[in-house]
């Protein structure tokens, strides 16, 4: 009961507070002499996001570098094998985590590749039938599922029985009626569960890459494609001279998010094996690491992930730099 | 080009070369475009479609026969899963917890978000352009590099384990995806406006409140929904946060069901359909704004 009249006060209180600052504030701004006014104005309208910002990523960013560089205890520097490196070292050689990197990097390729090309070609074949926003409504279905529900969905799918009992999982059934042995499919290690995996991190994220392409796929102009067809291009010679090309930029940015989501996949693997089987990922290393308190070979996985992402984060920079010089 | 198009200029060219000959030659020479739409859309709903059926069904079924055979009589369908489900007593604590984390995480983001992206929109201040490209830098930082800080503050705080935790972190994590957004469409209306406002003599406030934010209510609809499922669907945070407090929400709670109750199908579908049952309805409902709200976000970037 408590915690409803307090949801209610937040729900209510924030957005009156805020507005009691911008009413108070501007109240106390407009008193102030011309040039202050000017200078104190921007940061006292920013300053609640940026506040947000700076306590929650941008402090605990610097922190975890530090972190990742002391002891157990946080009492002083680690010492170890690369001296201060030591969780560094750990990471680097724990067969484990090596183990959870190969599996990231799986991630990285496969799941971005379909991802992305599956969206692609869906994308231009529902283009050409009738049907089209049925076909995609079915798509897109899995994005706004949680990886949660998601995973539970799939543990059905992967579902395994001892062979000779009933197959009640669909893809055991299905592999039964072409009288195949059922298939342990999130313990058959290293491929087959890996692989099971992101299939289905990628039926969650097709939909997704299907309506951004989409959406870029409607805004090229039909003379152009007619213009192609007068030439005697046949349909797949457009798709790969014309289409694709004119797609370039939408599916670099897709693909960008794609690889950001890869490196971060967390939910699905905790959920449905929860790293067993040699199927843990750097989130999923990082956040067991994190929850047996042992900070500092945690944050030491967490830094690797983000210098992993690094170059993405200065693709994104440029692009909007780009952008802002277009406005 | 809308797929009406690209079936007249069809069917224009199919008149012009005549012959009812030509036009089944052109009806079989299609027949493979259907049959891949229809079997990967079969893939992409018969996994949900499965687990939903399911859900209806009793313990001993789902042990003994695959969810297809409830297709044909005796179908048997019934609620116990459900029933058991939410006989729990954390489960319907849980979702209760889930709707008191998400909604006001959310009105609490939004709120700070679109004052954040009004100054970054319509104001000059030495350094915008810096904090603007940090804002852009933060957007893609894993949440994993920043959960132990995060704790180890909110122990400090002595807030660690509450739900007053969780709406912090989440806000904190959201904001700069949202001002940014926020502030490409503010910064998009037009000048016009605001400076006819000036000169009428209204201060920042006004602008903001009577100007600003009314225009801006169809971008700040569209990331609601979006911000909403997203903290709805929440996994790491919750279980980073709020993973062995009393105040789990349903993610979490799910998630312990799949490891706890091994072979327990009866609890996991029916926790896990009422679990999407929520974002499936917004997305039915409000599929325009929802669609929206991921195309704003990455193509015009």
């Amino acid at each position: 009961m408590d915690q409803i009249i307090t949801a209610v006060i937040a729900v209510v209180g924030v957005p009156l507070v805020l507005l009691g600052y911008i009413i108070g504030g501007e109240q106390v701004i407009e008193r102030l002499p011309g040039r202050l006014q000017d200078w104190a104005r921007p940061y006292f309208w920013a300053l609640p996001a940026v506040g947000f910002a700076t306590i929650f990523m941008v402090y605990p960013m610097a922190r975890t570098v530090v972190i990742s560089l002391r002891n157990r205890a946080d009492s002083d520097w680690a010492t170890g094998v690369w001296g201060v490196f030591a969780n560094y070292h750990y990471f680097f050689t724990f067969p484990d985590t090596l183990t959870a990197l190969r599996n990231s990097v799986a991630w990285l390729i496969f799941y971005t590749f379909f991802a992305v090309s599956l969206g692609l070609v869906i994308a231009i074949l529902v283009d050409r039938v009738r049907y089209e926003s049925l076909a995609k409504i079915a798509i897109f279905l899995p994005v706004p599922i949680s990886a949660v529900a998601a995973s539970i969905i799939w543990k059905f799918m992967f579902d395994y029985q001892t062979p000779g009992t009933p197959q009640t999982g669909t893809l055991n059934a299905l592999l039964g009626i072409f009288h195949r042995d059922p298939t342990p499919w999130l313990i058959d290690e290293p491929v087959v569960n890996n692989a099971a995996l992101i299939f289905v991190g990628i039926w969650t994220a097709v939909g997704f890459c299907m309506v951004i392409i989409s959406a870029s796929l409607k805004a090229i102009s039909s003379e152009v494609l007619e213009a192609a067809r007068i030439d005697g291009a046949n349909e797949f010679q457009i798709v790969r001279l014309v289409i694709t090309p004119l797609l370039w930029p939408t599916i670099t940015v897709v693909g960008t998010t794609m690889l950001i989501n890869a490196l971060k996949t967390f939910d699905i693997v905790y959920v449905m094996t929860n790293g067993a089987y040699g199927t843990d990922v750097i989130a999923t290393r990082m956040f067991s690491q994190m929850q047996s308190a042992q900070y500092g070979r945690a944050a030491a996985v967490g830094v690797v992930l983000f210098v992993a992402i690094i170059p993405l984060l200065i693709v994104n920079i440029r692009r909007f730099q780009q952008q802002e010089e277009q406005r | 080009m809308s797929a009406e198009q690209v079936t007249t200029r069809r069917e224009s060219a199919v008149s012009r070369s005549v012959s009812a000959l030509d036009n089944l030659g052109y009806r079989l020479q299609r027949l493979p475009l259907h049959l891949v739409i229809i079997i990967i859309c079969v893939i992409w709903v018969v996994p949900t479609l499965g687990m939903v059926i399911n859900s209806f069904r009793s313990i001993d079924d789902m042990n003994n026969a695959g969810w297809w055979t409830t297709l044909f009589p005796p179908h048997g369908f019934t609620f116990a899963s459900y029933q058991q489900v939410l006989a729990i007593e954390e489960v319907p604590l849980s979702i209760l917890y889930s709707i008191l984390i998400t909604i006001p995480a959310t009105v609490i983001q939004l709120t700070i978000a679109t004052m954040g992206a009004y100054a970054f929109a319509w104001m000059k201040f030495p350094g915008r352009n810096l904090f603007f490209i940090v804002i852009v830098g933060l957007m893609v930082v894993p949440i994993q590099m920043t959960l132990i800080p995060v704790l180890q503050i909110f122990r400090f705080l002595h807030v660690n384990g509450t739900i007053l935790s969780v709406w912090l972190a989440h806000s904190g994590y959201g904001l700069p995806f949202e001002v940014f957004l926020l502030r490409n469409y503010l910064g998009g209306l037009p000048r016009e406006i605001f400076e006819s406002a000036e000169v009428d003599g209204a201060g920042h406030a006004v602008r903001f409140l009577r100007i600003a934010v009314p225009m801006t209510i169809p971008a700040i609809a569209s990331l609601t929904i979006f911000v909403f499922l997203g903290i709805w669907n929440d996994l790491l945070v919750a279980l980073a946060f709020l993973g062995v407090s009393a105040f789990r929400p349903f993610t979490v709670v799910i998630t312990g069901l799949v490891t706890s109750q091994g072979g327990g199908w009866q609890y996991l579908t029916a926790a896990a359909v009422l679990q999407m049952a929520l974002p499936l309805a917004v997305f039915i409902f409000l599929q325009r704004y929802f669609v929206r709200g991921i195309t704003s976000g990455s193509v015009k970037g």
